[in-house]
């Protein structure tokens, strides 16, 4: 049963993915691909669960491990996304150069 | 707290996580996408943290201290020129958090080894496979983005072959695992180390003008390994996520193909490794100076301007763009030709304008601009070098023959700056620089486009 319900929820998410994806104008690509990836970092949760669940202190080590890069891929991946549309933003209400 | 409660904030996140990305999609929303998007991951850890199963907080603390300093300090620093390599870097990372929690969810409860369903066995292979592949296939796009590894296909003699045999091996390894739970200890190292050996060999072939694509697919392929995962621990928001990031990065790639009408089979099986068989081009190069430049551009009324990767190696996205606004004030119309493939990952030249503060509307898409290329007094090609070369248009030969150009070769006069003869990223010769209407601009970009704008101002 469970193979089933985690079947329709893949399903799912897949079709939605392609929907709010495929409409996104080219501008927008690179932030919208940093995002996603910062989004592929929710395995940050499942490292979560093996470092902390006292599994034995092997699963435990692979776990903080997770944690770590899990935890580089997310921060980084939010942050460099940010900064990347805050220069799409800043251009309407002032035009000055940085560098 | 209790599995209900904390199945109830997962579903809440990953619509946020949905209506994060759809935010993403529009210019005006995409900074408020991203913070929603980023506020569910937040809420997502934590009610995990708070899971009755958690008992020991002491090392995921330090890890994930650790790694927010080296994620946030790494964004800071990086350069936009550098934003394709850095992907890749947190690709890989998410590639291997992945492994990792696959290999870690062997030691589940009521598990351990061989204690786990046939389904949850394959579920932890998959999410062991898809991890090491993204991780050091990641790495070797890495090294060729930023140029330490050659950024040529490096395919060698029999590498299909040994790609297939390392495919056949993790098949039959994979298998073994499942099916005789005894041999899951070695197995699973197996499986490990063959999956990291697969992520070099599936990458070392793909060379130069295909990096975007791989990029793309590398996005996707973490989001699938973070999917798999999901599927292994049993986790819903893993899987919701995961399958989301997945579909926008397949989404992406096939854009890509499209925007150089390769096939996705194309490039993962053959790369660009037809070489020395396109036709040499031969002919008379016509150099122009900046004083003589200036001229021209004085002169013109319409000037579109084409940037490529080289443009923001050399930093010149500044006075690329105080020339634009010169031109403007000179009575030209001015537009930004972008290519989709220009850059190294799909939209990168759009951030790297952006950064320049570039106007929005000035910029125009491939399709746009052909349509009225023969209008165009001056083409200035910055930088770019296959996004403009006639040979995809008609060398049936060239490596890079069918992908869409952005035909500057029609427009009355072409500049191409330059520092050489040098070919480009792909490593293709360029009929463009013998063409009758070209002039060469030797010289670096910047400092080349610095005496023209000294010329305007004085």
């Amino acid at each position: 049963m469970d193979m089933v319900y985690l079947g329709f929820i893949l399903m799912l998410s897949v079709f939605l993915g392609f929907e709010l994806i495929s409409k996104v104008p080219s501008t927008l690509h690179t932030p919208l691909m940093s995002g996603a990836n910062a989004i592929s970092g929710i395995t940050i949760v499942g490292a979560i669960l093996a470092a902390g669940a006292d599994l034995g202190p092997w699963a435990t080590w692979l776990g903080a491990i997770a944690v770590f890069f899990a935890m580089v891929n997310v921060v980084g991946g939010y942050m460099v996304t940010d900064r990347m549309l805050s220069m799409f933003k800043k251009k309407d209400n002032s035009p000055k150069e940085k560098s | 707290m209790n599995p209900e409660i904390i199945g109830g904030v997962y579903i809440v996140t990953a619509a946020m996580f949905i209506y994060g990305l759809k935010r993403l999609g529009s210019p005006a929303t995409a900074v408020g996408g991203n913070l929603i998007s980023s506020i569910a991951m937040l809420i997502a850890v934590i009610v995990t943290m708070l899971s009755l199963e958690i008992v020991d907080y002491r090392w995921i603390a330090v890890a994930m201290v650790l790694g927010s300093i080296i994620g946030a300090v790494t964004a800071r620093r990086v350069e936009m020129t550098g934003m394709p390599e850095m992907v890749a870097l947190f690709n890989g990372s998410g590639g291997i958090a992945s492994l990792l929690v696959g290999w870690a969810a062997l030691y589940s409860p009521g598990g351990g080894f061989g204690g786990l369903s046939a389904f949850t066995m394959v579920t932890i292979v998959l999410s062991i496979l898809i991890g090491g592949v993204t991780f050091t296939g990641s790495l070797v796009a890495w090294a060729k983005l930023s140029e330490r590894l050659g950024s040529g296909a490096g395919a060698f003699a029999g590498q299909q072959f040994v790609s297939l045999l390392v495919l056949a091996a993790l098949v039959v390894c994979s298998v073994v695992m499942v099916i005789l739970p005894g041999w899951t200890g070695p197995m699973v190292s197996a499986v490990i180390l063959l999956s990291l050996v697969l992520g070099v060999l599936a990458v070392i072939p793909i060379g130069g003008a295909d990096m975007p694509v791989v990029i793309s697919l590398l996005n996707s392929y973490s989001g699938l390994a973070a999917c798999a995962a999901g599927f292994a621990i049993n986790n819903t928001i893993l899987i919701v996520a995961g399958a989301l990031v997945g579909a926008a990065g397949i989404i992406l790639t096939n854009i890509m193909c499209r925007a150089m009408n390769r096939s996705l089979s194309h490039v993962l099986f053959s790369g660009f490794t037809a070489t020395g068989a396109a036709t040499k081009v031969e002919g008379e190069v016509k150099p122009i100076t900046a004083d003589d430049a200036f001229l021209i551009l004085e002169a013109a009324s319409s000037v579109v301007m084409v940037p490529g990767y080289g443009m923001a190696v050399a930093q010149a996205q500044h006075v690329v763009r105080e020339l634009g606004e010169l031109l403007e004030a000179n009575g030209a119309e001015v537009s930004y030709a972008i290519h989709p493939v220009a850059g190294r990952m799909p939209g990168h030249m759009n951030v790297l304008l952006a950064e320049a503060n570039v106007p929005y509307d000035q910029l125009v898409e491939m399709e746009d601009i052909n349509r009225r290329i023969e209008n165009v007094d001056v083409a200035i090609v910055i930088g770019a070098n296959d996004v403009v070369n006639p040979a995809a248009r008609e060398d049936e030969n060239s490596p890079i023959y069918g992908m869409p150009i952005i035909n500057v070769d029609y427009a009355r006069t072409v500049f191409v700056l330059k520092r050489s003869m040098a070919s480009g990223f792909s490593g293709v010769d360029n009929p463009l620089f013998f063409g009758q209407n070209t002039r060469m601009l030797f010289g670096d970009a910047k400092a080349s486009l610095a005496s023209v704008i000294a010329e305007f101002k004085s």
